[in-house]
């Protein structure tokens, strides 16, 4: 009996990876498709074409570095403004921490296009035209609140003695913060920028709320479904998948491995 | 450096006023202006104006109520999907993980790593009427000859089911992580059967990852109008497809402001039922 549900859990959870690794397996293989119009959706036959030039179709390579440009420039951002509110949260007490707190869990609780909705109502009112910088000022505003919490959860487990240690040696708190808590805690910070960094790349929603004439990545990809999606975005979605996938796998490698070399 | 010394108690605050004034100026701020544009009358080509146009509120909700039902719906019924879908998964990881635990997690938040609109093209390419999943069904009979998977309530349901299942998955996993696995033999050794041991200890002690992995799923979902758009037909449309086009399309910002503002009420109120709901029946456990 229990050989048959132990069995069954299996055989469900093998069943659900299946599912949830379909749509990556067609993106990926359809990016080696040869299609005959406009609409990649059926297997034509095989190709390299589109990943000896991935930028082919128009439009798309300008739509990419503008992603980058926004991502680059919001994870700064957004690392810095929300490494500090962590820090301010785990190291001090302070008057009116219930209500930061709550400034910083409504953004994650709100639907996009509700973020998106506000802001270009904003816009709007104050007659701001939006464009590069409009979309530059909605990402980092969602990506404060998951920098946050990313670098709180390093901060919490981490031994203060240390820095008592650095100021009883003579240094004062500046090259205490810089010599020992931020290279302790850049773990964290750089999994925060990470996060961001994917976030605002992936964003669409809110962006196309906020974009003007700007196209990222996504908008692209928006406006291309309507009239058929080039084969080349199949090709940079692998490759946004890929090095996502790969940045992933080896941090969750180097974690199993530290118990090892530690004990 | 001497003054910060002194001061000491001006330090947090310091450290706090640049993000939070970015979170004020850009996420606070802006709803006073959603509210604001909510009872606004007019057009792009003779401007807007403050009206308390009240009017906006109940000409949307007579005119969309029933994309607003639609949403809820769609959303209710992909969360309890992706909780059934979920559940099983995050306890094979949590109790039979073993070592490859972190691997398995990698497999759940894999499709995150694909770009949310080209997943969704994914799903656009694996349900087409040519696809393989229709000739499937089609050849043992679950589906009639002319019978189609895309731009119907099922396809936009799945996708949305499909795009936040991690929200799900994850919470459900942190809270089974955590149960102590010998309260579960206790239970056992107790001649609880392991169908009744499940049911009186793992589930109650997993009903946070519940509560946490439903809301999360829940609240994106509703407001989604992606897979509306790329999976369904007009005839499928969220509320989310109106937000969208009254605002980008038809300029009519009045409108889509009160929409904005009332599924925002929406979700609200629906929380607060459902955290008391689920609040007094923990405590009956």
């Amino acid at each position: 009996m229990s050989f048959v549900r132990r069995h069954a859990l299996t055989a469900f959870a093998v069943l659900a990876f299946g599912y949830l690794m379909l749509p990556i397996a067609v993106v990926i293989a359809f990016s080696f498709n040869d299609p005959a119009g406009r609409f990649n959706y059926t297997w034509e036959g095989f190709t390299l074409r589109h990943w000896q030039e991935p930028f082919g179709s128009p439009g798309l390579q300008e739509a990419i570095v503008a992603s980058i440009q926004i991502a680059v420039l919001a994870s700064i951002v957004a690392t810095i403004l929300g490494t500090l509110i962590a820090l301010a949260l785990v190291r001090y007490g302070f008057r009116g921490r219930g209500l930061t707190n709550l400034l910083i869990f409504m953004p994650m609780t709100t639907p996009e296009i509700v973020l998106g909705a506000s802001l270009l109502a904003l816009f709007l009112n104050l007659g701001v035209a939006t464009g590069f910088w409009t979309i530059f000022i909605a990402h980092v505003m969602f990506c404060i609140s998951f920098v946050v919490v990313t670098v709180k959860a390093r901060l919490v487990g981490f031994d203060r003695h240390l820095e008592e240690a650095a100021m009883d040696l003579g240094a004062n708190p500046f090259t205490t913060f810089g010599r020992v808590t931020l290279p302790l805690i850049a773990p964290g910070i750089a999994a925060g920028a990470l996060l961001a960094f994917a976030l605002s790349v992936d964003d669409f929603v809110i962006t196309l709320f906020n974009a003007g004439p700007t196209i990222t990545f996504p908008l692209y990809v928006w406006g291309a479904a309507r009239v058929g999606v080039p084969p080349q975005v199949n090709v940079i979605g692998t490759l946004i998948f890929l090095t996502a996938a790969g940045l992933m796998l080896a941090s969750v490698v180097m974690q199993t491995r530290r118990p090892k070399g530690t004990t | 450096m001497g003054w910060l010394h002194r001061h000491k108690g001006i330090v947090p605050y310091l450290l706090l006023l640049p993000g939070l004034a970015w979170l004020a100026l850009f996420f606070l701020v802006p709803t006073y202006y959603l509210a604001n544009t909510s009872l606004q009358t007019g057009s792009i080509d003779v401007g807007y104006a403050f009206t308390w146009a009240w009017e906006n509120y109940s000409d949307a909700i007579s005119t969309y109520h029933e994309q607003f039902v639609r949403s809820l719906k769609y959303a209710g019924i992909a969360t309890v999907a992706a909780f059934l879908v979920s559940y099983p998964l995050a306890y094979f990881i949590a109790f039979r993980g073993g070592r490859w635990k972190g691997l398995l997690l990698l497999l759940i938040i894999a499709p995150f790593f694909v770009t949310y609109l080209i997943r969704t093209l994914a799903w656009q390419t694996i349900l087409s009427d040519s696809g393989f999943v229709v000739n499937a069904l089609q050849t043992i009979g679950l589906l009639g000859d002319g019978d189609r998977l895309l731009a119907t309530s099922t396809a936009v349901v799945a996708g949305i089911t499909y795009n936040f299942l991690p929200f799900m998955a994850l919470p459900l996993y942190v809270s089974l992580e955590q149960i102590d696995p010998r309260l579960i033999e206790a239970a056992e050794d107790l001649y609880a059967s392991k169908a009744k041991a499940f049911l009186r200890v793992t589930l109650p002690l997993s009903l946070p990852g519940v509560f946490a992995g439903t809301l999360l799923t829940f609240i994106p979902a509703a407001g989604d109008f992606i897979n509306a758009e790329l999976l369904g037909t007009p005839r499928q449309s969220m509320i989310g497809n109106v937000i969208q086009s009254k605002f980008l399309v038809l300029t009519d910002y009045g409108q889509a402001a009160a929409l904005s503002f009332t599924l925002m009420a929406a979700i609200l109120v629906l929380i607060a039922i459902y955290t008391r709901v689920l609040g007094t029946e923990r405590m009956g456990v």
